[in-house]
């Protein structure tokens, strides 16, 4: 059970919201910020004041919205009618949207019609950009203020931690467990499983870590859950602490994310002053604080055990496993470390239970996963969909195609370490196992279309580079092997390929996959091996005579 | 007479200390960069060889071991923004401020950095300056971003 | 227990044992690179860095370094597997496409594990032709060669100058194909509190890191017309030479090495031994000095030039605590250029005093400022164990056809006492025969202090000296000695005495000695063989040379005197701990 004080402050905002016939929501998400977002919100509330508004519209600012190639985003909800979602909106939209929306709405009642002007502005109420998706993970990130707690709680946070403090950590694993639910990093460890073996190896500590490194370049879906919904991913590693008898939790977040930093840091001094965070959370006997920790950019600490070195103030660099983190972790204690979407899932699941959360998605990989969806998609943005969802529905039913006018070739999934999966292969579906009979991975959410007249080989030269400069160092497959498998790469697209060049990438990839120390090299070749694999026509050719051996 | 034989220990001179991520933070914060008087005060406060701070700092690509330009501009080099005019869009930085990527003016004003990833993948092109993120840059406005920030004064040396 | 099976053959090994020493119990040898063990110093680097020892394990997706993943029960491992040789050669050709190719003229040439591997692999060809990194070497010091190009990333020196001697200079930097072992800050070593113990030069298994080499210049010296040419060789040269020429660990060469410098050219060929006798009249008289006043005490010994920059840098709050003698090595090229010049009637300035040592800093500590009175050289150029082999071979001499040969007088002759300078806790024996002598009022019959004897890196004893007991410790490597002065600043052990040496088991074990290769028992033969040497010395006490007490009778006058301190004392520099 809640705390009486919680209870109160959740059913006082409750009310405060009840109290405005009006609500608008401005999207604060760093895309729609990136686009004026900061001057649309100026604008709201100029406007709101002018009309002597501040009694009966609410002004919210919101997590991601989610269509962020329409932004900025505002939202407007009238009591009794249908909400209302602006897309593109300059500022002086925003204010023509107080005085000739709300204003009149607010006025004339169930006899208001939208102006054509507003109207053209407004996106359909039907595009299956929304209404083909299932927001479980996101299902707060557009309704509630990122900055503020109260409107958190008043949207159910923290009440399935108050729930599972009443229950012994052993049932809460075995809930996990039976929920099915696997690690949105890439991996697709079992949850359950990864916080029983931390739990059951002997220690005086354990920690709890938070992993925000999201380095895969077209991903963005950490960032939007850490900026949008940061009570989410707190209460998540609550629960994590309580079923595995961790203390203490650090949230590890790239330092370009200064948004997510700041919003989850204000979240941290919040929930302390709840009494959510520190030494009797919740009122219990259970004792857990967490504190952030800003990277600093290096791609492999997204890596568990390179990030675990790099909380302890060392380089980023991998370590063989096993032992795994959670039987010797940060500072040689058994530690959980979980991605931001997979703590984002646990209130959920423990709110609404293991059953209700096998209903969705696949039997092997159950629930939803969040995409962040970019390149040349018409409609790109964040979007959440069941596991098993298939990638075309995702670019042509969601994405709504490509925006070129030329046909989708292919998608980008799972950066670095996914590969190009080519057209004829977007029947595939998106789960742990359809994507690595694929040779693929679902990876951390990222998804780039690409069209006819992309360069394909640009863009696995591309991901090499960035190996090549990523790589930690440490072991010399990944750290020669990506430097010469670039070279490599760059040779045949200058000069075309022999087939001596093919047979030598050939062997470097099968070496790096075989030998590398951790996933970063061996999953490298990736982006090149499913290049010439999947479209072998667009191979340059060197015009030897004999086509062959240089 | 007595003899008492020691094993050698590994001794705890060696291991950075867990603060060390974050008080390079904090120093990179203060100056711009880290600068390398401050690394060795740092290094005799934690009790941690300087190298070992060293190896860490150059490790993480974040860290600036020379003072940089006052104002940063960060050419976004995801995916997304590789594919839709990013590298256009640096080139045409690099024209109009005559530096490369990693480079600061002459005057010291503005830094030029391409950066991994910023997460605004479906606004391709973005440029972030300092804080500030702009999304779908076209090369044209470039002069008025600028403007935006204009030059500000080198800080007094003291 | 653990049991496992590798290339068929089943092997019982004890838990957390890997699959390399598993394999190794089999006499399956791996290849290996970038793994290092030193066993008797619970040393071992285990880096996994060089994916050269891969094996295939049943049941596993990817290939396992064998140096660093740990056998487990029921494992089935195969070592040459076709995947896994073909991975092996892939990774040699990757680590030798980023390899410099100029082995014909590399300081480690025939000497050098990457070439050796690549040899027992039968590459026949480079697949990979993409760019190698580009680095400066760095030559700006007189001990070590640094050759960023050469550096296979193994980090076998990040262990010895980090965890074997806590020095703490070298590490990884920079990230991707830019990261390589530097020192602090991308400094050259002279700019660092690099010790030049040369830990890092016997770790290397490529030319990444290598001894300067000044033979050439000691061609240039036997070959001038007008030069007097005088030798000294340290104790722990003739304990190890031998090995370079094919003799078993621990064979003394010293009659065929002195044969050896007359062949050479030398015109007197001395001994260090002499310097050492020398040196403990220096110091134990300090050392006595300091037990009757009971004043800054403990005393250390200042042999090692390693050791001495090493507290310069790091304990500078101890800078007044060692004994202000200088070490043999500067003790000889004073007295040879002063006392032994007069006497032979040649000009100071004239004299070229060459030394062969076991030592790489000793190069560093000969050229230090302070070692130059009136702007000429005590010693002018030294040599170690190493390049001395290597100067024998290439003028043609058939070391193991010499006949023996001694010393030249009077700076050759010496005692057991100056020999055992050469192994740890050999100075401070040595300095307890003379101060027991002298404390006492008959002459003490057993000189054999084997309380203080031993390789393990960290040793106390209290010791009775004339019916007083006195406690001494000995710490040989240099995180052994951290840790000693550790406890002594913290207060949690007092003695009188202390005897360190920079690298682990002494000079035995110098940065210029022939590589062990990791095998340290090696080191106990030579440690042992110079024991064998002392007992079969008539006079084993330094005290009693005679050559160096017609020196003190026709020279210095007392240990301690105003000449004595002139010519043989020294002093310490705080420098910056960086």
């Amino acid at each position: 059970m809640p705390t009486p004080a919680l209870k109160q402050t959740r059913e006082a905002e409750q009310a405060r919201q009840a109290g405005f016939v009006c609500r608008v929501f401005c999207c604060a998400g760093t895309a729609c910020l990136s686009a004026e977002g900061q001057d649309v919100w100026e604008a709201l509330c100029d406007a709101r004041s002018t009309h002597r508004l501040d009694e009966r519209v609410d002004l919210v600012r919101t997590g991601c919205m989610g269509l962020c190639s329409q932004g900025p985003l505002v939202r407007v909800e009238i009591a009794g009618a249908a909400p209302r979602l602006y897309g593109t909106v300059s500022p002086m939209l925003a204010r023509l949207i107080i005085t000739e929306h709300v204003t009149p709405a607010l006025t004339r009642g169930d006899d208001f019609v939208l102006p054509e002007f507003l109207s053209s502005h407004a996106l359909p109420d039907d595009l299956a950009f929304f209404t083909q998706q299932e927001r479980v993970v996101l299902d707060r990130i557009d309704q509630a203020d990122p900055e503020r707690i109260q409107d958190a709680l008043a949207h159910g946070a923290y009440s399935a931690l108050a729930d599972a403090l009443e229950c012994r950590p052993a049932e809460l694993i075995e809930e996990i467990r039976t929920s099915g639910l696997r690690g949105r990093g890439g991996g697709g460890y079992p949850t359950g499983q990864k916080w029983a073996n931390a739990a059951g190896t002997a220690a005086e500590q354990r920690f709890i870590i938070c992993n925000g490194d999201e380095g895969d370049p077209g991903a963005y879906v950490d960032r939007s859950i850490l900026e949008g919904d940061p009570h989410a991913v707190i209460e998540g590693m609550l629960l994590a602490g309580h079923a595995v008898g961790a203390r203490r939790g650090y949230v590890y977040v790239r330092a370009e994310y200064e948004l997510a930093v700041r919003r989850v840091s204000t979240a941290i001094k919040q929930a302390r002053e709840q009494g959510i965070l520190g030494d009797a959370v919740l009122g219990s006997p259970f004792r857990f604080d967490c504190e952030v920790i800003t990277a600093a950019g290096a791609f492999v600490c997204g890596e568990e055990t390179a990030l675990i070195k790099s909380i302890e103030g060392q380089r980023g660099t991998p370590r063989p496993r096993p032992p795994y983190p959670s039987e010797r972790g940060l500072w040689g204690c058994p530690t959980v470390i979980s991605n931001v979407e997979t703590l984002a899932n646990l209130p959920r699941i423990i709110a609404r239970g293991a059953d209700w959360f096998r209903t969705i998605g696949t039997t092997d990989s159950p629930g939803t996963k969040v995409f962040s969806l970019a390149g040349r998609a018409r409609l790109a943005g964040l979007l959440e969909v069941p596991m098993g969802t298939s990638l075309r529905t995702v670019i042509d039913t969601l994405g709504g195609g490509s925006k070129t006018g030329r046909p989708v070739c292919g998608v980008q999934i799972g950066g670095l370490s996914g590969g190009l999966i080519p057209a004829e292969q977007l029947d595939t579906t998106l789960s742990y196992e359809a994507m690595s009979e694929l040779g693929s991975v679902v990876g951390s959410g990222g998804m780039i279309v690409l069209d006819e007249d992309d360069d394909l080989l640009d863009l696995a030269c591309y991901f090499l580079q960035y190996a090549v400069e990523e790589s930690c160092g440490r072991c010399a497959a990944c750290r020669i092997g990506t430097h010469q498998l670039l070279n490599l790469a760059t040779k045949i697209r200058q000069n075309g390929a022999t087939d001596a060049d093919l047979a030598l990438i050939d062997r470097l990839a099968k070496t790096m996959q075989a030998t590398s120390l951790c996933g970063l090299g061996k999953a490298a070749p990736r982006p090149l091996m499913s290049f010439l694999r999947n479209w072998p026509e667009r191979i340059p050719r060197a015009d030897t005579p004999d086509g062959g051996a240089a | 007479m007595l003899s008492a034989d020691t094993k050698p220990r590994r001794t705890s001179g060696v291991r950075a200390d867990s603060g060390l991520l974050n008080a390079l933070h904090a120093l990179q914060a203060e100056h711009g960069y880290v600068p390398r008087q401050e690394a060795m005060a740092l290094s005799r406060r934690l009790g941690v060889p300087l190298a070992r701070i060293f190896e860490v700092l150059t490790f993480y690509s974040y860290f600036r071991l020379e003072e940089p330009g006052r104002i940063t501009l960060s050419v976004c080099d995801g995916t997304s923004c590789h594919l839709q005019e990013g590298p256009v869009l640096l080139k045409a930085i690099q024209a109009l401020l005559g530096i490369g990527a990693g480079e600061a003016t002459p005057d010291g004003a503005y830094q030029l950095n391409v950066v991994r990833c910023l997460g605004c993948c479906s606004c391709s092109p973005v440029l972030m300056v300092d804080d500030k993120i702009y999304s779908q840059v076209d090369p044209a406005d470039l002069p008025g971003i600028l403007k935006k920030h204009p030059p500000t004064a080198p800080k007094e040396a003291n | 227990m653990i049991k496992l099976s590798v290339n068929n053959r089943d092997v019982e090994v004890p838990e957390g044992t890997s699959i390399l020493d598993a394999a190794g119990e089999l006499g399956i040898k791996v290849p290996t690179l970038c793994h290092f063990k030193l066993d008797d110093f619970d040393i071992e680097n285990k880096a996994g860095s060089c994916r050269v020892c891969v094996v295939e394990v049943e049941g596993r997706p990817t290939l396992a370094p064998s140096c660093c993943t740990p056998a487990t029960d029921g494992m089935k491992v195969k070592t040459n597997s076709v995947r896994a040789i073909n991975a092996r050669r892939s990774m040699l050709d990757l680590l030798l496409s980023n390899h410099p190719k100029d082995c014909l003229t590399c300081q480690r040439n025939l000497d050098c594990e990457l070439q050796r591997l690549a040899g027992e692999m039968g590459l026949h060809q480079i697949l990979f032709e993409g760019e190698q990194m580009e680095h400066e070497v760095d030559r700006a010091n007189q001990s070590i060669v640094r050759d960023p190009n050469k550096c296979i990333m193994c980090r076998r020196c990040e262990t010895a100058c980090n965890v074997m001697q806590t020095v703490g200079i070298l590490s990884a930097v920079d990230r991707g194909f830019d990261a390589v072992v530097m020192p602090t800050s991308k400094r050259s070593l002279d700019d660092t509190k690099c010790t030049f113990c040369g830990q890092c030069v016997q770790a290397c298994p490529t030319g990444a890191l290598t001894a300067v080499n000044r033979s050439y210049d000691v061609w240039r010296g036997l070959n001038h017309p007008a030069k007097f040419k005088v030798v000294q060789t340290a104790p722990a040269v003739r304990v190890a030479l031998g090995e370079a020429f094919g003799m078993a660990p621990g064979s003394v060469s010293t009659g065929k090495m002195v044969a050896a410098l007359r062949k050479l050219g030398f015109d007197r060929v001395f001994d260090t031994d002499f310097a050492a006798d020398l040196t403990i009249m220096e110091e134990t008289t300090e050392l006595i000095g300091r037990l009757t006043s009971g004043e800054n005490l403990p005393i250390l010994t200042s042999c090692c030039p390693g050791w001495v920059k090493f507290f310069e840098h790091q304990f500078p709050d101890l800078i007044n605590i060692p004994s202000t003698a200088k070490s043999p090595q500067q003790m000889f090229g004073a007295i040879a250029k002063t006392y032994y010049a007069e006497k032979a009637g040649i000009a100071p300035d004239n004299m070229l005093v060459a030394s062969v040592m076991p030592c790489l800093a000793k190069k560093y500590e000969a050229a230090r400022d302070e070692f130059a009175p009136n702007g000429i050289r005590d010693v002018d150029i030294v040599i170690s164990t190493r390049e001395l082999a290597n100067m024998i071979k290439e003028a043609g001499i058939q070391f193991m056809d010499l006949d023996e040969s001694d010393f030249d007088n009077p700076l050759g002759e010496s005692t057991g006492a100056g020999v055992i300078f050469g192994a740890t806790g050999g100075v401070l024996e040595a300095a307890l025969r003379t101060a027991a002598d002298w404390l006492s009022d008959e002459p003490i019959e057993d000189v054999d202090f084997t309380a203080v004897r031993g390789l393990s890196g960290i040793r106390e004893a209290t010791v009775t000296v004339a019916g007083k007991d006195v406690r001494v410790a000995i710490a040989s490597g240099l995180g052994n000695a951290r840790n000693l002065l550790e406890k002594i600043q913290k207060g949690e052990a007092e003695y009188e005495a202390i005897e360190i040496m920079a690298c682990p088991g002494g000079c035995i074990n110098g940065g210029g000695q022939p590589s062990i290769k990791g095998d340290t028992s090696i080191l106990e033969k030579r440690r042992q063989a110079l024991y064998v040497i002392d007992g079969d010395k008539a006079i084993r006490k330094s005290h009693e040379n005679p050559s160096i007490q017609k020196l003190y009778k026709e020279f210095l006058g007392q240990p301690g005197s105003e000449r004595a301190h002139k010519l043989l004392h020294t002093h310490y520099t705080e420098r910056e701990n960086a």
